[in-house]
């Protein structure tokens, strides 16, 4: 498990960048991650997402998927991709500081 | 008498039925198996069906003949698990059955009608499924006559059963084509939702490594939002189109109807399930196995092979009223046909990723891992056989439960 820091604070990450522990997580730190992942900022739109994954997780343990997001978050897909282009899941999971979402092989 | 119910007579539901019936007293106990009909497909054929290799009669057998005579087989529809009841209904007579253990073995399914335009005018016409022995055949005929022209494969969404299954239709189209003579007029198109040609980093670049030496192009990130089948192009929800002139879609997969009924499901009617135990996250007495459940591990018939002896011992031990000591690993083991005879062979658990290696096995192997070879095709079509004579008749099957890094090679990261 490698350690980095971001937005001043150290975290634990895996070796694809995704937190592997949620208490660490601040908004901050979800500025930051956004800017790496390419969304120069986060909008209110943003936001709602993110904390739909974040409190989603916390009950489940796991960070949801596309259809969990669309179904719970109350955001069609095609606004999804537009929030956080390419894999929504995987980019909300990453800036929530959730961890992967598991898939399977 | 205490009921044992097993819902669905596939892989999983027959393989348990069976084992419990052998184990159970049967003073006490008797086991009832519901499917709603006697067809039991062997779904990694459907893939051969497409280029001529199986026909579909070579893929179907009467489920009976597979369920021993202490197990009692009802065909029926059903119509709703009440988990808080302990009770099942099911379609026919009307008909109402208490259990005392219940496994959920129902499977999944694929729904096209998830995505937008994929059953307009193109479905079964120049866009086809092959996770369906009707849409293999279907399509099968399609290709025999095609001239040539763009094939895009395109996955709508994960988890799908078999995820290896799209990348080995890539590999035998381009043998097929070539065998052909007309593989110059065909482009080979891969658009997949995920980043690249499979999940985990060293199966990912082996696997995209060996499309790209097949001349298969690679569209990746690509989520499907709409198929547009008079123009015959796929949308995706960032608005990037991908046209085609034959679209071989493996739409949505999704747990069984009853599933959502009965509220008991994700949001993909999967049951949400202890990936250890392999009991249900919310009834102490019911068991989810196989495709039905949302475990992470892929949905193949070797995991079903795999979970068996977990799933029945942690039965026994619950009924007893003992500790459930077996925690199932994630293990799955899969063929990847390739084409011109050969195939490769992934091994791999929750923990560990599928690396390069050998696969022991004694007499015929080994395999090679993430490598093609000879050996690995004649053990992926020794596989039906052993399938429906061995696994599913409860004959041992030489392939131990237990992940084991034995032959595994961590150090090797790409083909050399």
């Amino acid at each position: 498990m490698a350690q980095k820091t971001i937005a001043g604070k150290k975290v634990e990450v895996n070796d694809e960048g995704f937190m592997t522990n949620p208490a660490e997580w601040t908004k901050e730190i979800a500025a930051a991650i956004a800017k790496e992942e390419g969304i120069p900022k986060l909008t209110p739109e943003h936001w709602k997402v993110i904390d739909f994954c974040r409190s989603s997780a916390a009950s489940s343990g796991a960070a949801p998927t596309l259809r969990a997001i669309t179904n719970g978050a109350g955001v069609n897909t095609k606004d999804l991709f537009a929030l956080f282009p390419k894999g929504p899941a995987k980019k909300v999971a990453k800036i929530a500081g959730l961890g992967k979402p598991e898939g399977c092989v | 008498m205490k009921v044992f119910l097993v819902l669905g007579a596939g892989t999983a539901g027959t393989m348990i039925a069976r084992k419990m019936a052998s184990k159970l007293d049967r003073q006490e106990w008797k086991v009832v198996l519901v499917d709603k009909d006697d067809d039991h497909f062997y779904q990694p054929g459907y893939l051969f069906i497409p280029f001529g290799i199986y026909q579909p009669k070579d893929v179907v057998k009467p489920k009976h003949r597979f369920i021993p005579g202490n197990v009692e087989f009802i065909l029926s529809d059903i119509e709703l698990i009440e988990p808080d009841a302990n009770r099942v209904k099911l379609v026919k007579d009307g008909r109402s059955i208490h259990y005392d253990y219940l496994v959920v073995a129902t499977g999944a399914d694929i729904h096209p009608e998830q995505t937008e335009g994929l059953k307009d005018g193109g479905w079964r016409q120049n866009i086809f499924d092959f996770y369906t022995a009707d849409g293999a055949a279907a399509l099968a005929g399609f290709m025999k006559k095609w001239d040539g022209g763009r094939l895009v494969v395109n996955v709508v969404e994960n988890p799908i059963k078999c995820p290896v299954a799209p990348l080995e239709f890539l590999l035998l189209a381009d043998w097929y084509f070539t065998r052909r003579g007309i593989r110059n007029k065909v482009e080979l198109i891969y658009a997949t939702p995920l980043s690249e040609a499979f999940t985990k980093p060293t199966s990912a670049a082996a696997l995209g490594d060996l499309l790209t030496r097949r001349g298969i192009q690679l569209e990746t990130d690509f989520s499907v939002g709409q198929v547009d089948s008079g123009k015959n192009k796929i949308i995706s929800y960032d608005e990037r189109e991908v046209p085609y002139d034959l679209l071989v879609s493996i739409p949505t997969n999704m747990g069984a109807p009853v599933i959502a009924r009965s509220g008991m499901g994700d949001d993909l009617n999967f049951v949400p399930t202890k990936k250890d135990t392999l009991q249900s996250q919310k009834w102490e007495n019911i068991w989810i196995l196989g495709d039905a459940a949302n475990i992470p591990a892929s949905k193949a018939g070797s995991v079903i092979h795999f979970e068996m002896e977990t799933a029945v011992e942690n039965i026994l031990a619950h009924i007893a009223g003992k500790e459930m000591t077996h925690q199932f690993d994630g293990h799955s083991l899969c063929f990847i046909e390739s084409g011109y005879g050969k195939a490769v062979m992934i091994d791999f658990s929750y923990e560990q990723e599928p690396v390069f290696g050998t696969y022991p096995l004694p007499v015929v192997g080994p395999f090679s891992l993430l490598r093609e070879s000879y050996i690995n095709h004649w053990g992926k079509l020794a596989f039906r056989t052993m399938y429906y004579d061995m696994m599913l008749k409860g004959i041992s099957v030489p392939l131990p439960t237990r992940f084991t890094m034995v032959g595994k090679n961590l150090k090797t990261k790409t083909k050399k």
